[in-house]
């Protein structure tokens, strides 16, 4: 008697066991397949969109009317964009796939710019038909490569699982087709952008030289670590650790780091003219005894003590509940420099500056020669919409789109409850930008 | 006679406590700071509480300093003939103080209990809030805040719709019903930021975080990666933290200051693209990149 019903215990619960373990199983089985299939479906997308993409250059080059060239290459635009969307999709993060990612954002870049400008009075120059005669040849190289890994990935049911698997795994010898597919197609193009395509043509090398306050003179790491605590407010007896940046860094710099009971600080010094770049100290700050105008005054001390021009313009001020963060330009000639822009950090408890970056400042900042405004004030207002309100307005250099700095008139006005602040080109009287100035966030 | 006298003494002391009580409610209303463009708190309400009085200020009494009470502030300080410079300082506050009254006790109260509400002068109170707080949901769902009887003729009628935080605080401690936000960013934003940020390196130093974050940023910017902030954390692969559902997990303030930081311009990574463990790193071809700075346990790379 006990046997037996220990028996039928026994099997109630391994059948119970193996409908759960199947029902595990199934559920496991669904995901996998959901997951598996937004990767197909982006992976598909992909090529569709390649081909479209190479169609489009193709008809692109055959055609000569201006009044179809424009939609076509926004057309172009708008396929590059979709197809890089689809790459970011893909677990492609750490297989090197860029120079193709670049390709498309280069393709996007040529496209736009050429798009949106007026192709009756400036024509595509031989230059830039040539680039885009390369840029078809490129999007052919990769169309192909993707189209026999799509067949690949057709014939032999192959899985993006199984690169996923494979990439977390990392097996040297993992063989795996679409792996070793997508390596081809970077190839591919990485062969066309080294000799074909002109870099500076697409305009994304348009890297400027930068840093050239901080000149030839290096200091050593003992200097550096005397600057910064000076900066970082601690004596000789508190410890700081100093390293010097590797090989991938734009300019060599030496960062150091503290550690104290409640407090942490974080500097970064340029090797070269041992300029502070970066400060960043990081405490608790409970309660709010200055005032945001206080600290504004006292960010703006601070500054005029360092190694950077006096004449500083406030540009944002913002306070987040205990702490003031504050965007500084410095002025020419009551002329706003926007790209040297300084931000700093203020402690509303006692008033100190808990950090500052001056890397635009110290990339971008050289002796300017602002040229003289072509555009009478008022010829400039009137290009502004006539609907909105101006209430406030000064002469600035900003980077346009392109990279380049322009003289602007900069115009604060409002348009209902909101306010814009508009940027009028001071030569020609084109809007160089308009941007919509945020408004608090209601707390949800 | 010497009734008289002390009966008129008696009237005339306690009328002068009623007169400075008065006074002293006025002068002291402010606390004696400067008040700019960007800062938030009391002060902040009582500034657009007394401007909506006058009818300078149209928007939201919620204790931000924004574009809208800076150009209510410009405008009275034009009208009222005083310097424009868009700071409240201490002329102003005399001026905007005997211009206008600023019942404290009802704005106080309309914020605390999530009410909308309206301050202007020559109103009544009770036509300028809602009927009671239980109806006002109902209300809300119902009909999109037609609920309102503003009489006043030349003014719009504004409405705040205010977040109950603190029922109980005091009247000295009032919550702004808004916060300030970087350009370009929400607060929800910023939440799934700190949420990547605490699952990827909540272990390492303050430094550690804001680089993670700024490395997020920079895929952003960078032509190689999507670009917007979710494109880039929920990109396959990208994270672990995602991968393994660490992100989930809910971010401290010291992962959301970090955030913070990036956004405002903070970047010790140097511009980097890519980061890792040494201790854990799988992959070959992350070492292959060129190396900006080892910042805790994480190596940054381009």
């Amino acid at each position: 008697m006990f046997r037996w019903s220990l028996i039928t215990l026994l099997s109630i619960a391994v059948i119970g066991v193996s409908v759960w373990g199947y029902q595990e199983h199934q559920e496991k089985n669904a995901i996998l397949i959901q997951a598996e299939n937004n990767y197909q479906r982006s992976f598909h997308d992909l090529t569709y969109n390649l081909d479209l993409l190479h169609d489009k250059i193709g008809s692109t080059l055959a055609m000569n009317t201006r009044e179809q060239l424009s939609p076509q290459l926004a057309e172009i635009w708008r396929l590059t964009s979709m197809a890089h969307n689809d790459v970011g999709q893909l677990p492609l993060t750490l297989l090197p796939f860029n120079k193709t990612e670049e390709f498309l954002q280069q393709m996007g870049d040529f496209s736009y710019r050429t798009a949106i400008r007026d192709l009756d009075k400036e024509p595509l120059s031989d230059d830039e038909l040539e680039a885009l005669e390369s840029l078809y040849e490129v999007s052919g190289g990769i169309e192909q490569e993707l189209r026999k890994v799509q067949n690949l990935v057709l014939d032999d049911n192959l899985r993006w699982m199984d690169v996923q698997l494979a990439l977390v795994n990392n097996d040297e010898q993992a063989d795996n087709t679409i792996i070793d597919g997508f390596e081809t197609v970077e190839k591919t193009v990485e062969g066309y952008s080294e000799g074909k395509l002109n870099a500076s043509m697409m305009g994304t090398s348009s890297k400027k030289d930068g840093f050239a306050i901080l000149g030839d003179e290096k200091i050593s790491e003992e200097e550096a670590k005397k600057k910064m605590r000076s900066l970082l407010r601690i004596d000789e007896e508190t410890k700081i650790t100093v390293a010097s940046t590797g090989e991938g860094a734009n300019v060599p710099l030496y960062s150091g780091s503290y550690k104290a009971d409640d407090t942490t600080g974080y500097m970064d010094v340029t090797q070269n003219g041992g300029y502070p770049i970066t400060l960043m100290i990081n405490r608790e700050v409970e309660k709010t005894n200055k005032s945001l105008h206080e600290a504004m005054q006292n960010a703006k001390d601070y500054l005029s003590k360092l190694d950077f021009t006096k004449d500083l313009a406030l540009v944002e001020s913002n306070q987040y509940d205990n702490v003031g963060v504050f965007q500084f330009v410095p002025k020419y000639e009551d002329v706003w420099i926007y790209p040297d822009a300084i931000q700093i950090k203020v402690a509303l408890d006692n008033g100190e500056v808990l950090g500052f970056v001056a890397k635009d400042y110290l990339e971008n900042y050289h002796e300017r020669e602002v040229p003289e405004v072509e555009l009478s004030e008022e010829e400039a207002r009137d290009k502004v919409n006539p609907n909105l309100k101006i209430q406030e307005d000064h002469l600035a250099v900003i980077e346009d789109d392109m990279g380049e700095e322009v003289l602007t008139y900069v115009y604060l006005g409002t348009l209902n409850q909101d306010t814009y602040k508009i940027f009028i080109n001071a030569s020609d009287g084109s809007e160089v930008r308009v941007d919509k100035l945020k408004q608090a966030e209601m707390k949800y | 006679m010497k009734k008289k006298i002390t009966i008129c003494l008696i009237i005339f002391t306690i009328s002068s406590f009623f007169f400075i009580d008065g006074k002293n409610d006025q002068v002291h209303g402010f606390s004696n700071q400067v008040i700019q463009h960007g800062a938030t708190g009391d002060d902040v309400i009582e500034l657009q509480a007394r401007l909506q009085y006058l009818g300078f200020y149209n928007g939201n009494i919620d204790g931000v300093f924004g574009w809208g009470t800076y150009w209510a502030l410009r405008n009275f300080q034009y009208e009222f003939g005083m310097e424009i410079d868009g700071l409240a300082g201490q002329e102003v506050k005399q001026k905007l103080e005997d211009a206008s009254e600023f019942d404290k006790a009802y704005v106080h109260e309309q914020i605390q209990q999530g009410k909308k509400f309206t301050h202007y002068g020559g109103v009544d109170n009770e036509k300028q809030t809602e009927p009671s707080p239980t109806k006002q949901k109902e209300t809300d769902r119902g009909q999109q805040g037609g609920n309102q009887q503003q009489e006043s003729n030349q003014q719009q009628n504004q409405q705040v719709q205010q977040e109950n935080d603190q029922p109980e605080a005091t009247e000295e401690d009032i919550e702004p019903t808004a916060v300030n936000m970087p350009q370009g960013f929400s607060q929800n934003d910023i939440q799934i930021m700190a949420n990547a940020v605490y699952g990827e390196a909540r272990g390492e130093p303050y430094e550690g975080q804001v680089a993670v974050a700024a490395v997020i940023l920079n895929r952003v910017e960078s032509s190689t990666f999507p670009n917007t902030v979710s494109g880039v954390i929920f990109e396959p692969r990208a994270f672990t933290a995602v991968s393994d559902g660490q992100i989930w997990l809910t971010p401290n303030e010291n992962a959301k200051n970090a955030v913070l930081d990036a956004i405002n311009g903070w970047d010790p990574t140097g511009e980097a693209l890519y980061y890792f463990n040494p201790d854990t790193a799988t992959s070959s071809w992350i070492w292959s990149r060129p190396q900006i700075k080892r910042i805790g346990k994480h190596i940054f790379c381009m």
